[in-house]
């Protein structure tokens, strides 16, 4: 269906091309999975199949890739329209018109079919996604899941044969994903549609690939081949199967049901121990307090009457729906969200009459785009800006920030970075004016495996050192790994609160594969197993 | 049996529909035409409030419905920097002096401009009217903006101009897109510590503001390619370029022909013979070129009674307000040297009573199912 024949691409003004001598074929009705490190070439991956690369973004591309024989170099991504559609990472920049039933007609009045035709396949499209009645809403109102759903039924009523997706799942939250991926798995068996989709969630998605493509980035070729073959040896790989090789368990299990068939001799053999958790400082010493907090957006309710109170050295992952009041409530942590009704005290002083200078040294929040923090036209500037507005000594930003990420170099933009480069950037602008209260909004939003696992290796260190870390996720996996109390929002409202192992092994929501394979035993982690097993052998 | 690519009922009312968006924006046009024909504040003031009444009965529940009341605003800075202007710069006439301001004294190359000075009540009502002028049509603009989004326009737009209007469509859109980034720059100014305001919090937030919303262009560029977007039938490309030329030498004659007919010179015969031509040519390009080109329309909406309804109160509107101004001008013009207490001419309020009318004799918008609780709000 698609073939890359001897495909190497370069960037303009790229030292290195991103794809080299790549020949590879796709054949139809399979989903492909594509894996590999931030920034390693995944999106001009997926980018190419339909010739946005490199029609759209200039570049050299050497050898031919065809789908459904139509070769990209001669037809531009508008001819490819009818056989290729492609679901970009952003959903909502990317919605050309106002309402869902438009939306789901654009693609459609561009290839020129008859309005009878338009009209019965809108209607079937809405079916098929689970989005009829959200038909005539603005595509503005939709919560992540829906737009992701929207996204890809306004390229499904064009049928096309190949469905092309990049992160589907990374925004969401787990039942959202589980929605989006349901609906995917029925395009693969039911209409035979070829799906190939990158994604850093492998928890969610490996279990439903039929083969993956590996992009290690830098000089390493591209490799491919059946999941549980690619899983075994790459560090780019979800709990299951780190747990799996642990246990030695063959064949490797890709699924939380998998797992749980080799699982017995492991629950056995763990029966009797407990984890080792994070000590966390016996009496609770409070940095922040929430009282009986408000937030209202106009007719809306966002935070309703909630109160939590935020202790030295805790990591507490804040969880719930999209649009459940996460980020809210963490920017009216550092109050640039107007109040209702309630007070937030954070070392002895309240966010919003602090003036702008002084914010920092009380509390620090990554947003969830980090982008946005960043204006300068170096990292060095940007270091040095830093400092400057924290009143910190020069060079402490650009120390932390070697501390945290060494192989930055001074000279990079800060727009050219990786997203996870991005990210600790701001986390060391943020670190270095060392606020008792850190923030953290979606920090794994694009993040691999490996950068995820430094972020928590990095958020302990925080932690220790006497911050109070709040972070606000999606990820469950995170949050099993580094906190040590979850909060469950719903609707504004605080639903549970309390220690991790407590909260995630009681919800099948929330809970991370590691527990979901051993329960009843109360492990979170391949970490916590790994010590288990080492003081069994000792 | 209802046409089956034609309108459908939404959300349980049987009545509720689209009113074509074209319709709205020509029953506006006939408004801001007759706001630009007078000064008169009392008629300024009613056509404000005619288009007022019908976009609060008919405006849907969607984000570009709420541009009204911001139009509204807008008008009425205007009218303040129009007034204040006057008050500062103007050189000011007239016999009822309001007030007396400290004039200051101009270096001679600047001779003709006077700052400050005594300030009369003819000057002032003058430049206030001429404010609310300006104002009132902006309203105007303003009630289509709310009453038909400006992407539903799109979809009439002829095929041959269509990729016309979605290079406006997204001009239009990219300004609220950079005020979503300036609030969004302004709150993360604020996490580093810095200061929302003054000249260097905007110089500061430029680069990060316009580079977001460029990316957000790029990445809806990039989304129009992929889902095929300027698709074309094979047409050669000796049909194109004549098809091309048709256009260009049609809208030239209309230039010649329009610029006989204002300025001397030009036998009139000829003048009208040129515009014909150039609307004939230009006509013939636009059929030719949307025989090249392979859109279809998805429900188009449909021209009824009601559309019919908002035409005709349009020309009612600028009828009565071409006739009262051809008939009795200082109707439509009162004049503010002496200052008079301007009339009510009753040709135009019943015009404009008649442009009310829409506001129950259309169909409503569809009630769009969605309740502002899950509308995600990231600040």
């Amino acid at each position: 269906m698609i073939r890359f024949a001897d495909v190497s691409f370069t960037y303009p003004d790229a030292a290195q091309p991103t794809i080299r001598h790549l020949s590879l074929d796709i054949p139809e009705g399979e989903l492909t999975l594509v894996v590999g490190r931030t920034g390693s070439g995944k999106t001009t991956l997926l980018r190419a199949i339909n010739g946005l690369v490199p029609h759209f973004t200039g570049g050299t591309l050497r050898g031919t890739i065809s789908v459904a024989g139509r070769d990209t170099a001669t037809h531009p991504p508008r001819e490819l329209a009818d056989v290729v559609g492609v679901v970009p990472q952003d959903p909502l920049s990317s919605f050309v018109t106002d309402v869902v039933e438009d939306e789901l007609a654009y693609g459609m009045e561009c290839l020129g079919l008859a309005p009878s035709v338009m009209r019965r396949r809108v209607e079937e499209v809405l079916d098929l996604m689970g989005i009829a009645d959200l038909r005539d809403r603005p595509v503005t109102t939709l919560s992540g899941g829906q737009r992701q759903r929207v996204a890809i039924g306004a390229v499904l009523t064009s049928h096309p044969r190949v469905l092309v997706l990049d992160e589907p799942t990374s925004a969401l939250d787990p039942g959202a994903a589980e929605e989006v991926l349901a609906a995917l798995q029925r395009l693969v068996h039911d209409l035979g549609v070829t799906v190939v989709m990158a994604e850093h969630r492998l928890e969610r998605v490996v279990q439903y690939a039929d083969r993956v493509i590996l992009v290690p980035g830098g000089d390493a070729p591209i490799t491919w081949g059946e999941p549980a073959v690619m899983m075994l040896s790459t560090p780019i790989a979800p709990p299951v199967v780190h747990l799996g090789r642990l246990a030695g368990w063959n064949p490797l299990p890709l699924s939380v049901r998998d797992a749980r068939r080799s699982a017995p001799a492991l629950r056995t053999l763990l029966g009797g121990h407990t984890p080792h958790l994070r000590s966390v400082p016996a009496s609770p010493t409070p940095v922040a307090q929430i009282e009986s907090l408000t937030v209202r957006y106009g007719q809306r309710t966002a935070l309703r009457d909630v109160s939590i109170s935020l202790n030295v050295g805790t990591i507490t992952a804040l969880m719930g729906r999209n649009g459940a009041g996460k980020s809210t409530l963490l920017n009216a942590l550092v109050g640039v969200v107007p109040r209702a009704a309630g007070t937030v005290t954070i070392d002895g002083r309240s966010p919003d009459s602090t003036r702008p200078g002084s914010l920092l040294s009380c509390v620090g929040l990554v947003p969830q785009e980090p982008a946005d923090l960043l204006e300068a036209m170096s990292v060095a500037d940007e270091c040095r800006h830093a400092d400057k507005d924290a009143g910190c000594e020069p060079g402490t930003t650009r120390a932390t920030l070697a501390l945290l990420a060494p192989e930055i170099s001074d000279a990079t933009h800060p727009r050219d970075l990786s997203e996870g480069g991005r990210l600790l950037l701001a986390l060391a602008i943020m670190v270095a004016a060392r606020p008792p209260l850190l923030l953290l909004d979606e920090p794994t939003r694009g993040l691999d495996y490996p950068t995820k696992h430094r972020l928590a290796g990095i958020l302990r260190d925080l932690a220790d050192a006497g911050h109070a870390v709040v972070m606000a996720t999606h990820d469950v996996e995170l949050a099993a790994e580094v906190a040590d109390r979850v909060i469950v929002l719903a609707d504004g409202e605080i639903v549970a609160d309390g220690t991790t192992s407590d909260i995630v092994t009681s919800s099948p929501m929330f809970a991370p594969q590691v527990a979901k394979v051993l329960a009843p035993e109360p492990f979170l982690t391949v970490e916590q197993v790994r010590a288990a097993l080492i003081e069994e052998t000792a | 049996m209802k046409p089956i690519n034609g309108p459908c009922a939404i959300g349980g009312d049987s009545l509720a529909r689209w009113v074509h968006p074209g319709a709205w924006w020509i029953w506006a046009l006939g408004l801001a035409f007759a706001a630009s024909r007078t000064t008169n504040p009392f008629l300024l003031l009613a056509i404000v409030a005619a288009a007022g009444v019908v976009v609060y009965r008919r405006r849907p529940d969607a984000p570009w419905a709420r541009s009204f009341s911001f139009f509204l605003i807008l008008g009425c800075i205007i009218i303040a920097i129009r007034v204040v202007a006057q008050i500062i710069l103007g050189a000011s006439f007239g016999t009822v002096l309001v007030f007396q301001l400290p004039s200051i004294a101009l270096p001679s190359f600047m001779a003709g401009l006077s700052f400050g000075g005594p300030v009369f009540l003819e000057a002032l009502l003058a430049a206030l009217y001429d404010g609310m002028r300006l104002a009132a049509i902006i309203a105007c603009i303003g009630a289509a903006n709310s009453l038909a989004s400006p992407t539903r326009l799109l979809k009439s737009v002829p095929a041959a101009l269509y990729e016309v209007g979605v290079a406006v469509v997204i001009a239009i859109s990219f300004v609220p897109r950079l005020i979503e980034h300036v609030m969004s720059t302004r709150h993360t100014r604020k996490l580093r510590g810095r200061s929302t305001r003054g000249v260097r919090a905007l110089a500061g937030s430029a680069v990060p503001v316009l580079h977001g919303a460029l990316e957000g262009s790029v990445t809806l560029a990039a989304a129009m390619d992929s889902r095929g977007y300027g698709r074309k039938a094979p047409v050669s490309s000796l049909r194109r370029r004549t098809t091309s030329g048709a256009m260009l030498l049609g809208l030239v004659c209309v230039l010649v022909g329009t610029y006989g007919l204002l300025a001397p010179g030009m036998p009139s015969t000829l003048a009208i013979a040129f515009v014909v031509a150039g609307v004939g040519g230009a006509l013939l390009g636009m059929w030719w070129a949307a025989r090249a080109t392979v859109r279809t329309v998805y429900r188009p909406d449909p021209w009824w009674a009601p559309e019919w309804l908002l035409l005709a109160t349009s020309v009612v509107v600028v009828a009565a307000f071409w006739f009262v101004g051809a008939t009795s001008p200082e109707a439509l013009n009162p004049s503010t040297f002496p200052p008079s207490l301007p009339q009510l001419p009753v040709v135009c309020l019943v015009a404009l009573i008649a442009a009310v009318t829409p506001g129950w004799f259309t169909p409503r918008p569809p009630m769009l199912t969605y309740t502002s609780r899950t509308v995600e709000v990231s600040a």
